[in-house]
């Protein structure tokens, strides 16, 4: 092979540390807040669709500022930020709800666009046989908006596995931050990170796996 | 059974219902036709209030609701659940087989047994001629089929009226016949029933009352032998004579 022995060394002695770190922080952390995301998503989401002008406003509102700037300053306000004003979180807390806000918005997007594609008759069947809003929002549209939006979601929980090596900058010792610190006692800066792309790779290989066979479950009630 | 007073349903600056009047009896069949953008099935849409009119009051069994003033919105649903639809592009829920369908209104909105449910839409299914069909999810059914399950969910909320919207309009001809083989049994039965169609022989057959409505208003009200045969309006005549 074409690496010497002391790299190889270093690669097998920070695989374990990098994996730890992948696992403990990065997927935990993804997981997470996936899960926070998703409910803030769902709740924005019939915000902005509701007719009253004070819920969309405010909806709208958290959209358009989480969008609009960078995940990273966002990280950085809650984390460097908010001590001044005598709120001080620790590094994991700080990404957990820097990177919930984060899918929360984003997510918002694709569950709205998912509601809105469901025929407007399918709401006309359930008011049909009696249902109540909640009722018609619960059993008919958001089981079918669910399955329009796996694979967005999919894509988007893909991403949120990489940008949680942004977590690093807060101090959360997740992978990339664990590749950080070995790459600068090592010198080996080349071979650890690309040792850490190349575990974050396997991951998302194994999510698209995932991914393509959830899509094809939910198919099962559509003709092909 | 269902009675409408000066009941008028505007889209913006459109009148698409101007003073309409009516009364069914408890068990008839009431066919209404006319030609299209006359508001039939705008008219259908306010007896269940998936409109909601401007003016005028919509009564079903004893419940009145009277749209000219501020309306309860705990009624509304009071209402609805008195009547059943059958769409014309069927509307089944594509995520639930044909029973689960059927299934739906009773368990999640009367809060019924779910054992006694399936019982009740397995009856229903049988009824309608889809005793073998109950697990097949909507897709891997024809549209015949998913209208008789289209009829067999509104069936299921025991409805006093149930309300038709074209429903054999987007069915192959060969399909037709199914569709109105079982609405016409629902009538044998006593089902009170509104039905939009432009099949002239179920109307001649089955209804004891046919109204030719004409932009907004119902233009005339017969038997159905006494409208076809001897049209009073002009209107009428010409849109009779137009579907020979
Ligand atoms: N939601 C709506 N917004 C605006 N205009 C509408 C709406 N629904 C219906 N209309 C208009 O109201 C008029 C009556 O429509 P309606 O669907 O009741 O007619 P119809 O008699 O059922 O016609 P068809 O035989 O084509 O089904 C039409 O001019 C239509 O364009
Ligand atoms: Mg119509």
């Amino acid at each position: 092979m074409f690496l010497s022995d002391r790299q190889f060394e270093i690669v097998q002695s920070s695989f374990l540390p990098l994996l730890k770190g992948a696992l403990v922080f990065s997927l935990s952390l993804t997981a997470i807040t996936f899960v926070i995301g998703l409910v803030l998503a769902v709740i924005t989401a019939l915000a902005r669709l509701s007719n009253v002008p004070l819920l969309s406003g405010i909806a709208r509102a958290y959209v358009s500022i989480i969008r609009g700037t960078p995940l990273l300053v966002q990280l950085f306000i809650i984390f460097f930020g908010l001590p001044s004003i005598g709120i001080t979180l620790d590094p994991y807390p700080s990404a957990i709800i820097g990177f919930s806000l984060n899918v929360g918005a984003y997510a918002s997007e694709i569950v709205r666009a998912a509601i809105l594609s469901i025929p407007k008759g399918q709401w006309e069947a359930g008011y049909s046989i009696g249902m109540s809003y909640p009722q018609a929002l619960r059993r008919i549209i958001l089981p079918q908006a669910a399955r329009v939006s796996v694979p967005p979601l999919a894509n988007s929980f893909i991403s949120l596995v990489k940008d949680t090596s942004l977590a690093a900058v807060i101090l959360v010792p997740e992978m990339f931050r664990k590749a950080q610190q070995i790459a600068a006692t090592t010198y080996e800066p080349l071979l650890v990170y690309v040792e850490a792309a190349l575990i974050y790779w396997a991951i998302c290989l194994v999510l698209s796996f995932i991914q393509d066979w959830l899509e094809n479950r939910l198919d099962r009630y559509v003709a092909r | 059974m269902i009675k409408v007073n000066h009941l008028m349903k505007n889209f913006g600056d459109l009148q698409v219902l101007k003073d309409i009047n009516l009364e069914i009896g408890k068990g008839q069949v009431v066919v209404i036709i006319g030609p299209s953008g006359s508001g039939k099935t705008t008219l259908l849409r306010c007896l269940n209030l998936l409109e909601v009119p401007t003016k005028g009051s919509v009564q079903i069994g004893d419940l009145n609701l009277d749209f000219s003033g501020p309306v309860s919105k705990k009624q509304m649903p009071q209402l609805r659940k008195r009547t059943g639809m059958v769409f014309q592009s069927y509307n089944l829920f594509p995520h639930m087989t044909a029973i689960q369908n059927v299934m739906e209104g009773p368990v999640t909105v009367k809060g019924e047994d779910k054992q006694k449910a399936y019982q009740k839409a397995k009856q229903l299914l049988t009824k309608v001629g889809l005793a073998d069909k109950l697990d097949f999810y909507p897709f891997q059914l024809s549209g015949g089929q998913q209208q008789r399950v289209g009829i067999a969910r509104a069936m299921a909320m025991d409805p006093d009226v149930l309300l038709f919207d074209e429903p054999t309009s987007a069915l192959d001809p060969e399909l037709v016949g199914e569709v109105l083989k079982v609405m016409k049994e629902l009538a044998v039965e006593g089902m009170t029933m509104v039905v939009v169609t432009h099949e002239m022989n179920f109307a001649r057959e089955v209804a004891d009352e046919v109204i030719f409505m004409d932009q907004g208003v119902i233009v005339e009200r017969n038997t159905p032998d006494e409208l076809f045969t001897n049209p009073q309006h002009d209107r009428t005549r010409q849109f009779l004579n137009m579907l020979k």
